[in-house]
């Protein structure tokens, strides 16, 4: 793993119950910041990252040199206008880029806590994570936003926290992950824990890592994220660099050697604990479970102005679930807006350079910004 | 129609919560936001305009009427609006039903089919009618069922319906539709304003 040194991180002191009934103090969250916070701090947005994302939202991450996650959506002048926007991004608890996590070092041991780490839940994750609100002195969030797990995070922050912000906008996500979701972050988990590497979470002691599993987990969950018709169209059975298919077991098509690239390259900037963790926590989510099976009730304190996001081809958190998000915010009379963004890319949508979406995106922020905040009568 | 939002807008309560069926590109919604005190949502099924009203700022969900509205619970607007879509549905009865167990009033309006200008074009044309307010040909017209504002009357009646108030607009004048000028006002006039309820 890269220098964890550098980057911006709160101590949380106050102690923190997790779910798993463990309780956890003094751990580290890693965030990062882009604009500025204005006078009255009422223009700051709380970002929540997806499953393998981090608090470098935009910009080059100086951890992996690579561009920010969000850079489509995130910069100046962009649909998180960071001239008008005072965004924060948080490192998740059990991810990898300096907050609490698996590859944490326990002051006890002097080790990486590796599979020592306490299993934790998005509820956890956003209790954590409501701790920068007293760091900036941030009374009222303009908004809270994530796509995938994030969105589910913003779900969870206004159930949490019913107003603590104006405006929540969760894109292509989930009120309670699928059989299906579970299905697939499972063939991710057995693929790193039967990795011969993963010695039941304790490489770092041996000092070689599950980067075979971890690269066939990162290949399978992409194949997620993308469309049939998407992958169809760049990818078809072009060959890779050859006139034939070789008879072998050699990337022969240009979608295997994607595959396996995309996999390669994870493993250098991800942590395979954390990937277990964090899959574990998406799959634990059942946002209406605490109110029997009642999605409107974990709502129904909130006057958060609420934005639903999904795409036509996203078949990882289809429409249907985000419509559902909907209905139950219409159910007790909830301010919501909703669009169903038309996109051949699939679940990873959110991630790229989508014009309808960041459009939308953009103007409802500062217009409702707008509305809410600057407009004098 | 700047007329019709003013006449919608002052059969509405103010503080009272509105769904606009159909809302387009959320001009209607903006007119009774700026011109007053209102809780208003939008339901509308083009993903471009649904997008146009988001960008605004609008509260706005896409859906289709004849589907989506069942997401809404009994009674939980004081009004429903239908501003000049009800002729564009598969099945207008359907939606009436939806727009009265959603709303305790509904406001619906509706291109008159029994204007003069539209019996001319059939009776002299002998083509299917194309006037201002009625720009489609029989081929792309959005308009599945068309209807008079008599036979909207009728509806109401058939069905137990209560009409509150009927509306007829011709030229930016706006005049009380009653049993004993129906039959006149169905000739004159462009527009036809319900604020109805189930009896």
């Amino acid at each position: 793993m890269n220098d964890l040194g550098k980057v911006k991180k709160i101590i949380i002191k106050n102690p923190l119950k997790l779910d798993c009934g463990k309780e956890i103090s003094n751990f580290p969250l890693a965030y990062e910041t882009y604009g500025k916070l204005n006078e009255k701090k009422d223009n700051a947005i709380l970002v929540f990252h997806a499953l393998t994302g981090d608090q470098f939202a935009s910009g080059t991450n100086p951890v992996t040199n690579k561009e920010g996650w969000w850079s489509h959506a995130l910069g100046s002048g962009k649909a998180l206008d960071t001239e008008k926007f005072f965004v924060i991004c948080a490192n998740v608890i059990g991810g990898c880029l300096g907050s609490y996590g698996p590859n944490t070092i326990d002051t006890k041991t002097n080790k990486l806590l590796g599979t020592n780490f306490p299993i934790i839940t998005i509820n956890d994750m956003v209790n954590a994570q409501y701790n920068l609100l007293d760091f900036f002195k941030i009374e009222k969030l303009f908004a809270v936003a994530g796509g995938s797990m994030g969105g589910m995070q913003v779900l969870q922050f206004v159930s949490n926290f019913p107003n603590k912000a104006q405006v929540a906008v969760p894109i292509a996500c989930t009120a309670s992950h699928s059989a299906q979701n579970i299905a697939l972050n499972e063939l991710g988990r057995q693929a790193i824990m039967a990795d011969g590497n993963w010695q039941n979470g304790l490489y770092a002691e041996k000092e070689k890592n599950p980067d075979k599993g971890l690269a066939v987990a990162r290949m399978a969950a992409h194949i997620t994220y993308l469309s049939k018709k998407g992958l169809q169209e760049k990818f078809g059975r072009k060959l890779q660099e050859r006139d034939n298919i070789k008879f072998g077991f050699d990337a022969d098509f240009q979608i295997e050697s994607y595959l396996r690239y995309q996999g390669s390259v994870f493993v250098d900037r991800f942590d395979a604990n954390s990937y277990l963790y964090i899959t574990r926590a998406m799959d634990y989510f059942d946002l209406t479970k605490k109110f029997n099976g009642n999605l409107s009730k974990a709502f129904e304190k909130s006057k958060t102005k609420f934005f639903v996001i999904s795409f036509t081809s996203d078949w990882l958190y289809p429409t249907s679930e985000n419509r559902d998000i909907v209905i139950a915010l219409n159910a007790i009379g909830a301010d919501v807006g909703f669009v169903e963004i038309k996109s051949d890319k699939g679940h990873d949508s959110f991630l790229l350079n989508v014009p309808d979406f960041l459009n939308t995106l953009k103007n409802y922020l500062s217009s409702t910004y707008f509305n809410l905040n600057e407009k004098r009568i | 129609m700047k007329k019709e939002y003013k006449i919608i807008s002052e059969l509405i309560q103010s503080e009272s919560k509105t769904l606009d069926v159909g809302c387009g590109n959320g001009e209607l919604i903006k007119y009774l936001l700026e011109n007053k005190t209102i809780n208003i949502r939008g339901l509308e099924i083009s993903k471009k305009n649904v997008q146009n009203c988001l960008s605004k700022g609008l509260p706005v969900i896409e859906g289709n009427a004849e589907n989506d509205l069942t997401q809404f619970p009994d009674h939980s607007f004081d009004y429903v609006i239908l501003s000049q879509t009800l002729q564009a549905f598969l099945r207008p009865e359907k939606v009436i039903g939806e727009l009265l167990r959603v709303g305790k009033k509904a406001i619906v309006t509706i291109p008159n089919f029994g204007h003069w200008k539209v019996r001319i074009e059939l009776l002299l044309k002998g083509t299917m009618p194309v006037t201002e307010n009625l720009p489609h040909e029989w081929h792309n017209t959005p308009n599945l069922h068309m209807c008079t504002i008599k036979d909207f009357f009728n509806f109401c009646e058939k069905r137990n319906i209560e009409i509150f108030k009927s509306l007829a607009l011709n030229k930016e004048k706006i005049t009380n539709i009653n049993k004993s000028n129906l039959k006149y006002k169905n000739l004159i006039s462009e527009l036809g304003i319900f604020l109805i309820n189930r009896k």
